[in-house]
């Protein structure tokens, strides 16, 4: 029983141990940590490729943290960070991609359907109207007449 | 309501489906290199056998595969013959050891066959990174300036030699005679 727990201990005691060596950063402020798991969580894992790379165990995603953390060290903003890893892998990185004539309709394609579907549905509604503004209300006298035999069959 | 206006619905169609049906054969994992045209990145890194100082220099002069590669890679193994062949016929190769153990990729070269003109050892993967790998085996072709035209990412076979690689390198090959 003794021992049982012991090793039960020690496999705990190595649990953390492992879980911690996944990232052991220090960094020099909080705010640093902050832009870390920005740029982390912005930049897609070129591997495994519908992860972040702050969520992924490949090695690469692994590679690239290591050296998001190290240009924080140096001081680069995250711009130059992002473009660090966009020169090397391509704008898949981003999750947010750079606003390019090559992006425009990923940007703005659900908006110029949205304004198309909106105005093909006033042209339909507005034409409507216009039919049914066609329409003269009043009926002319020999309409009237007619309109009268045809309710009053019974009683011609 | 014009005529023409008819057939616009089904215009749209058969657009969406042309795109649609495109897509059923894209590889969706396919990753266009950033690196295409661009000179290779500048590194100093050691030789894997001998440890003699490598620089981007040393890979200029002639059209070139440089094939990245580890011998925890299980599809390298695979590749390897196909480019100890390739280098019998007088293409030239040249190897990065990516994030490899080097006593391990001495083993290796003297166990199978040594393809490489040169092989790097980038055991920190910092080549690796500057040249946009995600994975081996990669291989980039670069012409006798050192700038990388193409980039084959996964396993190198016979029919990807022949269908995509040997063209482009014998392309390279013939414009560096000019």
């Amino acid at each position: 029983m003794k021992r049982w727990l012991a090793t039960a201990a020690l496999a705990l005691s190595l649990c953390g141990v492992a879980h911690a060596a996944i990232d052991t950063y220090q960094f020099a402020t909080d705010a640093e940590r902050d832009r870390y798991r920005e740029l982390t969580q912005e930049l897609r894992c070129p591997k495994c490729q519908n992860q972040d790379i702050a969520d992924s165990n490949a090695p690469i995603a692994a590679d690239l943290r290591r050296e998001i953390f190290r240009m924080l060290g140096e001081g680069k903003d995250n711009q130059q960070i992002i473009d660090f890893m966009v020169d090397r892998y391509g704008d898949f990185v981003r999750y947010k991609p750079a606003l390019t004539a090559r992006t425009f309709l990923l940007w703005f394609g659900p908006g110029i359907l949205l304004v198309g579907g909106v105005g093909v549905i006033l042209l339909i509604v507005r034409r409507r109207k216009r039919i049914s503004a066609d329409v003269d209300p009043d009926l002319s006298p020999e309409e009237r007449m007619r309109l009268a035999t045809l309710l009053d069959k019974d009683h011609p | 309501m014009k005529r023409w206006m008819l057939i616009v619905p089904l215009a749209l169609f058969l657009v969406m489906a042309v795109l649609l049906y495109r897509g059923l054969f894209l590889d969706p994992s396919a990753l266009p290199s950033a690196m295409i045209d661009k000179p290779f990145p500048a590194f100093s890194l050691p030789a894997v056998q001998g440890g003699k100082t490598v620089t981007q220099d040393d890979l200029k002069g002639k059209p070139a595969l440089v094939n990245v590669w580890g011998t925890w890679c299980v599809s390298c193994r695979i590749e390897h013959p196909v480019l100890t062949k390739l280098a019998q016929q007088g293409v030239v190769i040249y190897g990065v050891n990516y994030k490899d153990d080097n006593a391990a990729a001495i083993k290796w070269l003297q166990d199978f066959h040594n393809p490489y003109q040169i092989s790097i050892s980038d055991e920190q993967g910092n080549l690796g990174l500057n040249l946009g790998v995600y994975g081996a085996p990669e291989t980039f072709l670069i012409d006798a300036k050192g700038v990388i035209r193409y980039k084959h990412v996964g396993v190198i076979d016979d029919a990807v030699w022949h269908d995509q690689l040997a063209g482009l390198y014998q392309g390279l090959v013939d414009e560096a005679k000019q």
